[in-house]
């Protein structure tokens, strides 16, 4: 075991001194420290990797235009190699040995669960830069990725307008894939639409004969897929050569793992995603964080909304450490207070809501056609993450660092 | 909905799940079952074969040749495999845990990093056909084939070759081979290759049904274990029973409960089978022959 782990550590730190070699010859003294712990190999690298690629390139921006209030941003990275355990133990190596003033971390709601707890006992502070199934009330971290009530509030009354009321969801075994599902429950009802199925599928799995005549037999208006990772996404292949033909609705696929590009059309024909970036969008802002990125990464295979996530990630933390005239997590919490720490990012304008470090966001319901181009039938505008407030959330007055979900909300005061 | 809509229903998943335990097993019942070398590589020998037949069908290759390619391939890996590590190990089996496992991180991350985190999909030929409501996959039913066909040849070559018998006779009493004039070096590379092969043609007939990644050998790596040592050392009468009790155990716990419990069932039938089998079926089978 010890040795695996030295060699998992070596290994990280031999790439990362290959890849991030370059900074060095920036550092000046006193640089501020960035975490960064991303799958960059494993199961989940495909939609990762242009994280770590996309914290890149914002910190070669900001060193080259005088880093953070005159200090250079210094990247410490390491390879989580899709694995929770790795997590863990790079979590801790970053806050104890390393001492980051901050870190990126996490891809899938395992690994930030198995991670956040860490992050709380050492008392440091952690951007979260993905969608996921919503729900953390906790004030070491800031979540910059898209939740439910933005993805599926809009995704699903959409679908169901479209297309029909009874709803099949096929969702990954695990804490993302079970909350996710059961927001998607919770809107259907509100819709006045009814569950066709539901399965849930262990992570890994790749074989969906039995899942698809399943979904034959419940012959549902559409499905909602909630796949997570590349084993998974065989599914669409497998359900397009059974001959399946039904709509789908997802908030995890395209957006993250690019599978129109992957899969031969028309295997993803009649996809539709909330996502609040891809490449494909079409405003001037988008356009020119696609070509910085495609100057700097040109072999990159997708641009997609977690490197946007983690670009303008970067941009915010430099807002408010400028602002807070302080890297101490409890000087940047009072500036995030203020309730006006906003920017420009690619997919439009974002803000940090106070009450539960989460971000609003633009977002584009991106429909894939049968040869695999996207098109934006509906695009909707600040849209806030207002749940975790309404719910009871407020990380200014008090911290659970807890997930709630909708049928374990926050406690009532 | 009719008796016989029913009755194909059940039958397409039960082949379809033994297609794949057939196939993923396979090359590991020659190489595991037979050679006794714990091949943790396994997984990469099937990915190898899925990514070059890729590769050959974006190349303009027709599918079959595609999987031709990336069976040869495969193969030829094994040849160099053989030739570079796994010889040395023969009498030390649990040495070759760590030596296949140390290949098989290598051939993930080096994969990675040169072709990168994923390959474009080549898509399923054939289309797909309706029986009452439900409509299938035709590729499935050539996947199911495919096991057959493999299984027969196997059965083949081991027992009506002259090869398959020098085979057998290396890798029982290698010495006594030795004495008689069988070049066993040769004959343990030819017998290793066959089974890097075999798993190279799994990886080439499911590259266009599944994702193409560097972790893809993974998805594989259970199921192939768990039929090999079910089914014991012989290649034919251990990978066939065992896929076919498997494949019963696993179809009909995922129509009736879903994903989570077929992979609970697989486990729980193979965890009976090794209590009540230690020789796994292959071993019952023949001592109950002679």
């Amino acid at each position: 075991m010890t040795k695996s782990v030295l060699r998992g550590l070596r290994a990280a730190a031999l790439t990362g001194t290959l890849v991030f070699g370059s900074h060095q010859a920036l550092a000046a003294e006193n640089p501020i420290k960035l975490g960064v712990l991303e799958d960059q190999s494993g199961d989940f690298a495909a939609a990762t990797i242009g994280k770590v690629h996309a914290i890149q390139l914002a910190a070669d921006e900001i060193n080259k235009s005088g880093g953070i209030m005159g200090r250079p941003l210094e990247l410490v990275p390491y390879d989580t190699q899709s694995d929770n355990t790795r997590y863990q133990e790079f979590m801790r190596r970053v806050l104890q040995r390393d001492k980051v003033d901050v870190v990126f971390a996490g891809f899938s709601s395992a690994s930030r669960e198995a991670y956040r707890p860490i992050v709380d006992q050492f008392n440091g502070f952690a951007f979260y830069n993905n969608q996921y199934e919503g729900g953390v009330c906790d004030g070491h971290m800031i979540v910059t990725g898209a939740v439910p009530e933005q993805q599926f509030s809009t995704l699903i009354p959409y679908m169901m307008e479209k297309y029909g009321k009874n709803v099949y969801t096929l969702a990954a075994d695990y804490n993302f894939g079970q909350i996710s599902a059961e927001w998607v429950r919770k809107i259907v009802k509100e819709n006045g639409g009814k569950m066709a199925g539901e399965e849930f599928i262990p992570l890994g799995v790749s074989q969906f004969s039995q899942s698809v005549q399943n979904i034959q037999k419940a012959k549902p208006d559409f499905v909602v897929t909630l796949l997570v990772g590349t084993a998974q996404a065989s599914y669409y292949e497998q359900a397009a050569s059974a001959n399946v033909n039904l709509p789908m609705a997802s908030s995890v696929n395209v957006g993250q793992g690019y599978e129109h590009k992957r899969f031969k059309p028309p295997s993803l024909k009649d996809m539709y995603v909330t996502t609040n970036y891809i490449e494909e969008i079409d405003s001037p802002k988008s356009k020119e964080f696609y070509a910085k990125f495609k100057a700097k990464f040109p072999s990159e295979p997708y641009v997609n909304q977690e490197a946007e996530n983690s670009y303008l990630a970067v941009y915010l933390y430099k807002q408010m450490v400028e602002r807070a005239k302080s890297t101490k997590r409890e000087d940047i919490r009072k500036v995030i207070a203020m309730g006006d720490v906003c920017m420009d990012a690619p997919e439009g304008k974002v803000c940090i809501d106070p009450k539960s470090q989460h971000m609003s966001h633009t977002i584009y319901l991106a429909k894939v056609d049968a040869n695999h181009a996207i098109s934006f039938p509906k695009v909707w505008e600040d849209i806030k993450p207002y749940w975790l407030g309404d719910a009871g959330c407020d990380l200014t007055k008090k911290d659970p660092m807890a997930q709630y979900t909708p049928s374990n909300p926050p406690p009532k005061p | 909905m009719d008796i016989a809509t029913l009755a194909f229903s059940a039958l397409y998943q039960f082949g379809d799940a033994f297609a794949f335990l057939v196939l993923s097993a396979c090359g590991l019942a020659v190489i595991f079952g037979m050679m006794g070398v714990i091949n943790l590589a396994h997984g990469e020998f099937i990915m190898c074969g899925a990514y070059v037949t890729a590769a050959a069908v974006h190349a303009g290759l027709p599918l079959p040749l595609g999987i031709l390619a990336g069976t040869i391939v495969s193969a030829l890996v094994g040849v160099l495999v053989e030739l570079a590590v796994i010889r040395h190990l023969y009498d030390r089996p649990l040495d070759t845990i760590v030596a296949t496992w140390g290949l098989s991180l290598i051939a993930t991350q080096g994969t990675l990093i040169m072709v990168g985190s994923t390959m474009a999909g080549v898509g399923t030929p054939f289309g797909s056909f309706q029986v009452g409501d439900y409509s299938y996959s035709i590729y499935r039913i050539v996947l199911f084939c495919s096991a057959l066909g493999v299984l027969a040849g196997l059965y083949a070559l081991f027992n009506w070759t002259r090869f398959g018998v020098l085979a057998r006779a290396t890798i029982q009493v290698p010495h006594m081979a030795a004495a008689l004039g069988v070049d066993t070096r040769l004959i343990y590379s030819l017998t290793f290759a066959c089974g890097a092969g075999l798993a190279g043609l799994a990886g080439g007939l499911y590259a266009p049904t599944m994702t193409l990644v560097p972790t893809m050998g993974a998805t594989f790596i259970m199921e192939a274990f768990v039929t090999v040592v079910i089914g014991g050392a012989d290649v034919f009468l251990g990978t066939a029973p065992a896929g076919g009790v498997l494949a019963v155990v696993k179809s009909v716990m995922t129509s009736w409960q879903g994903q989570l419990f077929g992979q609970i069932g697989l486990l729980v039938a193979v965890i009976i089978v090794v209590r009540v089998l230690p020789k796994g079926i292959s071993g019952f089978v023949l001592r109950e022959r002679t």
